[in-house]
């Protein structure tokens, strides 16, 4: 199993914990899909508010947390809600989103990079929800993140793998570098495919929460990136565009 | 004083951030704080002063992808 900065997980499966029709279905799915961290967010609390009981259930599932900056789309309030959650979550992993675009969410290559920066500097370990770009990726790499979390489509679309060219070059130009695709998954045969496609883990959340049955999509996606998993490491044959009989030609009856 | 909390206005007594997360309601709540979007700890809220003005954000625990 692939480490993230020094810490093994269970599971290749990062679920979100947003959406979900219910506490009891969001814990159902991680039950079920054994996933090996949850992510999780900061927003605003009123007094008196209903984060305990959130942060009680999260805690309960006995995984690493993953707190994000989502929403965030300067490097000043993704850094400033990135010390927020070193706070509250007690942890210095931080899931680094910086976005661009209001209807793509597409990552801002250079607020990210600047961001990545400065909390690296201040002792996070980023996860940076970045493109496919590998320039970029270079930058997120010198700027001191030592995981990469390229997009497989905008959030929230569950289109897939919409770049297999791109994920495959950036996966081959930094083979040792820990690779999650995070985002624009929808379903189970996505996320074999990048795990085949040699990516470490994957992380998704509207897949999981919106589907009819969350907890059987979860433990779906659990059984798929095992699958994929295995697969890689078994060394997968090439295409070929021309047919191969799988039967031996050899002692085939003369009948006409 | 008046301020601005989470994006609503509040008019407070407390002259620092500690004793106005207890004014406001939030007691031992667990949240992170930031004022004038410049987030300050837990440790240090007793001895941030607060302003006329001041835009104090209390964030907490949530879902999230």
């Amino acid at each position: 199993m692939t480490a993230f900065y020094g810490t093994e997980i269970a599971s290749p499966l990062m679920l979100g914990t947003a959406q979900y029709p219910s506490p009891a279905v969001l814990a159902e799915a991680f039950r079920r899909s054994g996933a090996g961290v949850a992510t999780v967010s900061l927003r605003r609390e009123a007094a008196g508010g209903g984060g305990a009981g959130f942060w009680d259930l999260i805690r309960g599932l006995g995984i690493p947390v993953l707190p994000n900056t989502a929403g965030c789309h300067s490097v000043r309030e993704a850094v400033t809600t990135a010390h927020m959650a070193r706070e509250i979550f007690g942890t210095d992993w931080i899931k680094l989103e910086v976005i661009g675009h209001e209807d793509t969410l597409q990552p801002d290559p250079f607020g990210l990079v600047e961001a990545a920066r400065i909390l690296c500097n201040d002792g996070f370990r980023v996860f940076p929800y970045t493109t496919e770009d590998g320039i970029l990726g270079g930058r997120l790499l010198e700027a001191g993140c030592e995981v990469l979390m390229p997009w497989g489509a905008p959030i929230g679309t569950g289109l897939g793998l919409n770049n297999v060219y791109g994920l495959r070059t950036l996966r081959a130009q930094f083979p040792d570098v820990p690779m999650v695709i995070d985002a624009g998954l929808g379903r189970p045969s996505h996320a074999a495919q990048a795990m085949e496609m040699g990516f470490d883990a994957v992380l998704l959340n509207t897949a999981v929460a919106r589907a009819g049955d969350p907890a059987a999509m979860a433990e779906g996606f659990a059984r798929a990136l095992e699958a994929g998993r295995l697969a890689h490491s078994a060394d997968p044959m090439e295409p070929r565009d021309m047919a191969a009989p799988s039967t031996p030609m050899l002692g085939l009856a003369v009948l006409e | 004083m008046k301020i601005t909390v989470n994006g609503t206005p509040a008019d407070i007594a407390a002259t620092d951030l500690g004793a106005a997360l207890e004014e406001l309601g939030y007691g031992k709540a667990r949240v992170a704080t930031a004022v004038n979007e410049t987030f300050v700890p837990a440790a240090a809220r007793a001895a941030q002063a607060l302003s006329e003005g001041d835009r104090l954000e209390i964030l907490a625990p949530k879902q999230g992808g």
